[in-house]
């Protein structure tokens, strides 16, 4: 009886550090959260949606330009990224059962691990100098890359659980291969892939180091998307580091306003999943 | 009575195809792959409208289907029977090439739909499947769409145009009898619908395609017996207009909606003949022993 | 309905499949753009960085020199800096990760699984820059004003607990990166535990095994080496990870054993004088460590999703 009472000890204490180790997991959530909420808000105001950043030293001022800046990016990103990942994602659940499949899906989830950083080195590399030009959709393909292996290996999964049935529905209905995949498995696919290219923009959205040197940033409105433009993440940074108080007033709102549009961005997603998988 | 001669196939000698003794009147005759001479019956005062000849399907390196000879009969309704695994299905599928979409499939020997040959190189898959509709043993309707939809499916999503779209819905659904108990709820999603509705929603999409041939791969084994009934009733109300073609492995099913029966067996098509005649009196010991419950 | 093709005559079509295969080489090619561009990479680094590559061979990755002035250019530091918070970072979250898991997959009741397992998740959401901001005005200073002191008082004897206690550096990078790989290491582990067959517990469990000792003797052993991948996905992720580390560590190129002083790693160096790089040597020197950070993670990334392949058939 000693050695059962022994055991079950063990058991609770293991259970007991697990717990432990869900708590601490979560702590910094919790702080990281409260602390840009706290922050952030007192120095949100309408100035900050509208106006451009001020001088140093003079009070007041907003990050209009990042905002608007980081949703060009974002969106061209998305423009550039989202097609050719589900497209890829396409080829990888209808045609990819083959080597070719095998080793897109790998280039894939190896690319997934790739650090931001050497992604903005690469876009560096292949746009800004050739165009002797950081600018808005620079930064947009070194985003767009970062978003690709997600978007690919998510549309792929869910396009993998159509039921060949409705394929066949198609087929059997003198619907040529290409039509019933855009027009049916495609369509029946939407709504999840949505989801995933949801998560897959905010995740991208939030990144500071492939815009670094590529869109780089810009204390102005830009002219066009072949000019340096400013991100909310960049100007993040750049106010975090610099020495002066209002900067860094300024970097937690914009920590806010970045967190709620990325985890607004992420939550809705995750819920629609939610919704829908509880429908079926 | 003129039964092909014994035909060897891979070098296995296999019997000839029987039945058809007293109808058999235009039989055409045709000569194997392997030199052999053979003949499709067809039965007395009727036409062929899909016959194939010394049909060899094989997945991979396997063969599935060892030189099938039948004619299936215009505007009348061919039953195939036989135990799982005989090939049953995948000579249904090879009436309209949906064969094809497995891979590694391939398929020798000639079928003809109205004297042409559906498999030749130069023919499109997709323009023989809307000639030979297709009903699956699942019901299959599109998720993303309303019962309309679902109604209008082979016709938007071909790129065709039908002028008149709310007639081609009602009409189709009349016809398959679902209208009156769908009518208020076009717009409702197809997989809203009881599993047996949703094959007749299966049907009526196949039929807006205006088929000539109609294809049910074991179209009732998905549903309950109320809701087979009614297809089988339906399957009745079609034959005047279309040619059908039912794989099923309920027997009752076969003599209550088919005019001829075929029975295959291990890949060969055993013995072919009206539906009566198989069931009681069969030529084959084999079909003898498969209708009478001894195997399969 | 004649508008409809009722009788289509003739079976034949010119442009046979035409849609068909244009619409598979489309797809096609949209997939090997992706192996494409990983090769590029590689490619588009070894390129910009070949002249630095060819001055310092192997010296580059040796010297501790990281001199642009002369032009001397040594990146031990930084990979000193990366290793070590990577590290450090892994000793923090491996066990509460692991733990994590463990409690998720095996104890959670089942309405609490998907919240917890949703907050877990949030914190991957949170962009890096966010960490670094936080790092800079809440932990550093919590670091510099409790926890260093406390570290020092009680294990002031170790070499790794000494020195001037700043909050910048290589213990505030690693706690950083911890928090930043924590989800990662748990959902992976997470989607592994849950591949183990529950034949195995349920067979543990035959035999009078507490929940504890059925994670130990059934979960455990399948899950072991899907589980290493998961750690390995980790530390991938904590070697490239850049703003947050760059905005905490202190961003100074020296190596020492207190994990109280100031660091710098290779992502961070790279995010710091990429563009002021002046100099077609320099900027080599700093695309060759993006090379070297590319090369590491690859490798990391091939034998991790190896790993967990082997374990969960569904990829992570």
């Amino acid at each position: 009886m000693n050695n059962y009472r022994y055991r079950r000890l063990i058991d609770l204490s293991i259970r007991g550090a697990c717990i432990a180790a869900v708590v601490i997991a979560i702590v910094p959530l919790v702080l990281v959260l409260t602390y840009v909420t706290v922050q952030g808000l007192s120095g949100l105001n309408l100035d900050f949606f509208t106006q451009l950043p001020k001088p140093v030293g003079e009070t007041g001022g907003g990050m209009a330009n990042a905002i608007v800046g980081t949703l060009e990016i974002v969106a061209l990103a998305s423009a550039i990224g989202v097609p050719i990942g589900i497209l890829a994602g396409v080829y990888l659940s209808e045609f990819g059962n083959n080597r070719l499949g095998k080793s897109v899906r790998f280039a894939a989830d190896v690319m997934s691990g790739v650090p931001s950083i050497t992604v903005g080195l690469f876009v560096y590399g292949i746009i800004v100098l050739r165009t002797r030009q950081f600018s808005a959709w620079a930064g947009a393909v070194a985003l767009a890359v970062l978003m690709l292996p997600t978007v690919t290996r998510t549309s792929e999964e869910l396009l993998r659980l159509v039921p060949d049935s409705l394929r066949e529905a198609a087929l059997g209905l003198g619907v040529p291969r290409w039509r019933a995949t855009l027009k049916v498995v495609l369509r029946t696919a939407a709504p999840g892939i949505a989801t995933g290219v949801m998560l897959a923009v905010a995740r991208v959205a939030g990144e500071t180091a492939p815009l670094l040197f590529t869109a780089f940033g810009n204390r102005f409105w830009s002219a066009s998307i072949n000019q340096p433009t400013a991100s909310l993440p960049v100007q993040i940074y750049t106010y975090a580091v610099s020495p002066y108080d209002e900067w860094h007033r300024q970097a937690w709102t914009a920590a806010l306003v970045l967190v709620v549009l990325v985890l607004l961005l992420n939550v809705s997603a995750r819920w629609a999943l939610h919704q829908r998988v509880r429908a079926s | 009575m003129k039964t092909g001669p014994a035909t060897a196939t891979n070098g296995q000698p296999t019997r000839p195809t029987r039945g058809l003794e007293e109808l058999d009147a235009s039989s055409r005759d045709l000569t194997l792959h392997n030199g052999a001479r053979a003949s499709v019956p067809v039965p007395e005062g009727k036409e062929a409208k899909i016959s194939t000849e010394d049909l060899r399907v094989y997945f991979g390196k396997t063969r599935v289907l060892h030189g099938v000879n039948l004619a299936v009969v215009k505007g009348a309704v061919t039953a195939i029977i036989g135990p799982s695994g005989c090939g049953k299905s995948t000579y249904l599928r090879c009436l309209n090439r949906m064969h094809e979409i497995t891979p590694g499939a391939r398929v020798e020997g000639r079928i003809l739909l109205d004297d042409q040959d559906i498999h030749g190189s130069w023919i499109d898959p997709v323009l023989v499947r809307r000639r030979v509709g297709m009903v699956f043993q699942k019901p299959n309707p599109f998720p993303t769409m309303s019962i309309r939809e679902n109604v209008l499916a082979g016709i938007t999503l071909n790129g065709l145009r039908a002028t008149d779209t709310d007639g081609v819905v009602e009409r189709r659904l009349r016809q398959v009898a679902l209208w009156d108990e769908v009518k208020d709820n076009l717009g409702r999603s197809g997989s809203s619908l009881s599993g047996g509705q949703q094959q007749r929603l299966c049907i009526a999409r196949a039929l807006a395609l205006e088929p000539e041939v109609l294809l049910m791969d074991e179209p009732c084994s998905a549903l309950d017996p109320i809701a087979t009934a009614r297809v089988e009733e339906l399957i009745h109300e079609l034959k005047e207009s279309y040619t059908i073609v039912i794989v099923t492995h309920n027997m009752q099913q076969a003599g209550r909606v088919a005019d001829y029966t075929a029975f295959f067996y291990m890949g060969e098509l055993v013995e072919f003949d009206r539906t009566d005649v198989i069931f009681t009196q069969p030529k084959e010991s084999r079909t003898e022993d498969y209708i009478t419950g001894r195997f399969g | 309905m004649d508008t409809l093709h009722s009788r289509l005559g003739p079976l034949r079509r010119s442009g046979r499949h035409g849609g068909d295969a244009l619409f598979k080489g489309l797809t096609a090619a949209f997939a090997v753009l992706i192996i494409a561009l990983l090769a590029d990479m590689a490619f588009e680094m070894a390129r910009t960085s070949r002249l630095s590559l060819a001055h310092f061979g192997w010296q580059f990755i040796r010297s501790t020199n990281w001199d642009p002035v002369r032009d001397q250019f040594g990146a031990l530091p930084f990979i000193y800096g990366t290793v070590v918070s990577s590290l450090l970072a892994l000793v923090l979250a491996v066990p509460i990760s692991l733990g994590a898991s463990i409690w998720l997959s095996e104890f959670a009741p089942g309405w609490l699984k998907t919240p917890i397992a949703f907050l877990i998740e949030l914190l991957a959401a949170v962009p890096s820059v966010v960490y670094g901001l936080w790092g800079i005005f809440v932990l550093c200073p919590l670091l510099r004003n409790v926890v260093e002191p406390l570290l020092g008082k009680m294990f002031g004897s170790l070499p790794l607990f000494q020195g001037a206690r700043q909050g910048f550096g290589m213990l505030a990078g690693g706690i950083i990166l911890a928090i930043m790989i924590t989800p990662t290491i748990t959902s992976v582990s997470r989607e592994v535990m849950k591949a183990v067959p529950n034949v195995l517990r349920e067979g543990s469990f035959a035999l009078g095994a507490t929940r504890a000792e059925v994670v130990r003797m059934a979960v455990l052993p399948f899950a072991r080496s899907g589980l290493v991948g998961a750690v390995i996905l980790g530390l991938g992720r904590a070697l490239g990870e850049t703003m947050a580390i760059t905005m905490v560590i202190g961003n100074r190129s020296e190596i020492s054993a207190s994990l109280f002083s100031p660091s710098y790693t290779m992502a961070s160096v790279i995010a710091n004088e990429f563009t002021e790089a002046t100099g077609d040597l320099y900027l080599a020197a700093l695309a060759e460590i993006g090379l070297l950070l590319f090369a590491v993670t690859v490798a990391l990334n091939i034998v991790a999703r190896l790993l967990v392949w082997r374990v969960a058939r569904s990829p992570v």
